[in-house]
């Protein structure tokens, strides 16, 4: 494991969204807690997989990491620039330093640019080669994510999703990025591509040495792409360790759960008879002491009384649970993995 | 073999365009057994979900047409009855519940109202019994407090509970079929399982038999006991569960399973299927697959491939099967 310093790093970051109208008259303020103390360092050349269900906080994170939200405590730290400063110049190099790849690939881009407009305007603004370059680095750009250079001529209307999804990483690319993040970026495609795209990524990671931050649902697919996982539960990191340790030996109650919930392949590995119950409770309105308590199979007078657990260490993994290491029973796909 | 529940023969759904007629449903057939849970498997554009609007006739619009094809319900032709006929059908034989159940229920109602109107439409009776028949049904699928929550009105509930009164209200006819399209695919994984479970207990419970259309083939392994795969508006694969993922035969079914990112370890590349799935203005020339198959004959690009049986009940169009020697020889090899 490499030693180099982390390239983001993130600090105890809270960010509440206030919302009107609670109460009896809607005076009251309320806020939805959206992130409640995330603290997250990422090293250079990694990716990491940040999971959890809807209203988890992973997408705010992520953009809270590029600086596109204001957070309403902690501190973002991007190669020694505070993100969280609001400085004009450290945000700028911010902007020059990373970029994002959205879910819906056909709404992210202009309808009215053409692939190849669409990537030459990334490299004019951070004035990335000179003007008489700008075409044959996009005719690269478009190489180097798998897309033919005369589909640079084309609308985003005119592409199917797969396609604009690869000119969505080709614009990401052009900037030259330390890091990127991909926000739910396979979720809209199907089955077919989204294995091409996942092997690009693969891909730009070997050649290129990227650092990525990658944000999904599909747990399948972060184990396959990333090194480490973050796994989220109302605005707080759950458990995190690398990939392979967290899944085959999760360590949080409800790590154990989200995986056992994936529909497995293999018609001889069933679902759970009894699927954890109920749904994340709103952000509005946070339970007591772990958040997650009222969903856990095994929770504890204290887990409602004292504050959330901190994050626990051991070996590289962490986990904020009262629960120590192998409590909890190891998934049936970590056995069957075993077991072949 | 007892005569199947649900019989579809050829069904077929065209489109006009400004590029002329395009079938994107073409000549689909399948049969449904009694308390059988079938999985119909395919991408964007597989025609999965138009198939199922055009055997309930909810075709989303008036350029789309069924110009032939036969739906029999327990052996008796429903293609050619009159609307108001075919009206006792829809939603009291066949019931369907949606991807977004947001969508589909009425923002403005209670959820109990919802179910009640139903339920009155299709069997009469008083307000008070078509009431406690509501309760009832909340309570079946899973709704705490049933009685409570159906005073309701549908933002008040969570994205599954939504599921959940959805499925209520396409039970509320007693249904023998419930076609169900992707209602799990915007719900997280954890609430996933649980509406699968649902699912599962209601055809074990009621012998219902469920069509079930999904593009995540962990789902149907879990789920279904039979997957019919459909590529470009036809059926490509139709078997039983454990015969089709053990040894599927057509090589877009062996794809699909190699796509899955569950199998293999961190950082392997995934075996994928290249280029993209076709669009209607442009569908190819014979089997509708072969652009992108890596089994691909030089008889694949002119003729369609008829559907061949393995085993009795598992058949696939391929000229070029999977798990077989080139019966033909490839075409790179000439």
């Amino acid at each position: 494991m490499s030693q180099a310093p982390p390239l983001i790093e993130t600090d105890d970051v809270v960010l509440h969204f206030p919302v009107s109208g609670g109460g009896a008259l809607g005076l009251t303020r309320r806020a939805v807690k959206a992130l409640n103390g995330v603290s997250l360092s990422v090293r250079p050349g990694e990716t990491i997989g940040l999971v959890g269900e809807s209203g988890s906080g992973k997408s705010t994170l992520g953009r809270a990491l590029l600086g596109l939200e204001t957070v309403t405590g902690g501190h973002i730290v991007f190669d020694r620039a505070a993100v969280t400063g609001g400085k004009r110049q450290e945000l700028s190099k911010i902007r020059r330093e990373t970029a994002m790849v959205f879910q819906d690939p056909l709404n992210a881009l202009n309808p009215r640019l053409t692939a190849g407009e669409a990537i030459a305007e990334v490299l004019r603004v951070h004035k990335k080669v000179p003007k008489d370059k700008i075409t044959d680095r996009v005719a690269e750009l478009l190489q180097m994510v798998g897309l033919d250079p005369a589909l640079s001529a084309r609308r985003p209307q005119a592409l199917s999703g797969g396609q604009c999804q690869r000119v969505g990483i080709a614009r990401a690319l052009a900037v030259e990025p330390k890091l990127i993040v991909a926000d739910e970026c396979v979720a809209a495609l199907d089955v077919s591509i989204q294995g091409q795209i996942i092997n690009l990524f693969l891909d730009l990671k070997e050649k290129m040495n990227l650092t990525l931050i990658f944000i999904a649902h599909d747990l399948a697919i972060v184990r396959r792409l990333c090194d480490r996982v973050a796994v989220m539960y109302l605005g707080r990191i759950v458990e995190e360790g690398p990939t392979e340790a967290v899944f085959s030996a999760p360590r949080h109650p409800y790590t154990a759960a989200l995986i056992e919930s994936i529909p497995e392949i293999d018609p001889t590995v069933s679902l759970p008879d009894a699927p954890m119950q109920g749904e994340p409770p709103s952000p509005l309105n946070l339970p007591s002491g772990c958040s997650f308590h009222p969903r856990c199979p095994y929770a504890e007078p204290q887990c409602s009384r004292d504050p959330p657990p901190t994050l626990r260490r051991r070996d590289d993994h962490g986990w904020a649970c009262i629960l120590d290491p192998g409590q909890l029973p190891r998934p049936q796909t970590a056995t069957r993995l075993q077991n072949a | 073999m007892s005569t199947p529940l649900l019989k579809v023969d050829g069904l077929t759904v065209e489109t006009k365009t400004e590029t002329g007629t395009h079938r994107i449903v073409d000549g689909v057939s399948f049969e449904l057994q009694k308390g059988e849970i079938l999985g119909l498997v395919g991408e964007s554009g597989s025609g999965k979900t138009m198939a199922c609007r055009a055997l309930l006739r909810l075709l989303p619009s008036s350029r789309l047409s069924i110009p032939k094809g036969s739906v029999r319900l327990d052996g008796k032709e429903v293609m050619d009855l009159p609307e108001d006929q075919f009206r006792a059908i829809r939603g009291k034989r066949i019931g369907m519940i949606f991807q977004n159940p947001a969508s589909h229920l009425d923002p403005v109602m209670r959820i109990g109202d919802q179910i009640a109107e139903s339920v009155r439409f299709h069997h009469g009776g008083s307000k008070r019994a078509a009431e406690e028949r509501t309760i009832e049904l909340l309570q079946q699928v899973g709704i705490p407090d049933p009685k409570e929550r159906s005073r309701a009105f549908p933002h008040e509930f969570s994205g599954g509970m939504r599921q959940r009164a959805m499925i209520a209200l396409a039970l509320a006819c007693d249904p023998d079929i419930l076609i169900a399209d992707e209602p799990t695919t915007a719900l997280d994984v954890t609430v996933q399982a649980q509406i699968l479970r649902l699912l599962k207990e209601l055809r074990d419970a009621r012998g219902l038999s469920i069509i079930f259309i999904t593009h995540d083939l962990g789902v149907v392994a879990q789920l279904c006991d039979s997957i019919c795969v459909l590529y470009g508006g036809r059926v490509c694969e139709h078997g039983p569960k454990e015969r089709l993922l053990a040894a599927p035969r057509h090589p877009y079914t062996a794809g699909l399973m190699g796509c899955q990112p569950a199998i293999g370890a961190t950082g392997e590349r995934l075996r994928t299927i290249p280029g993209y799935p076709p669009t209607v203005d442009a569908m190819p020339t014979g089997c509708r697959f072969h652009p992108r198959c890596s089994n691909e004959v030089a008889e694949c690009s002119r003729r369609q491939p008829p559907l061949e049986a393995y085993e009795p009940d598992h058949v696939a169009a391929c000229y070029n099967p999977v798990g077989e020697a080139a019966a033909l020889p490839a075409k790179e090899s000439a």
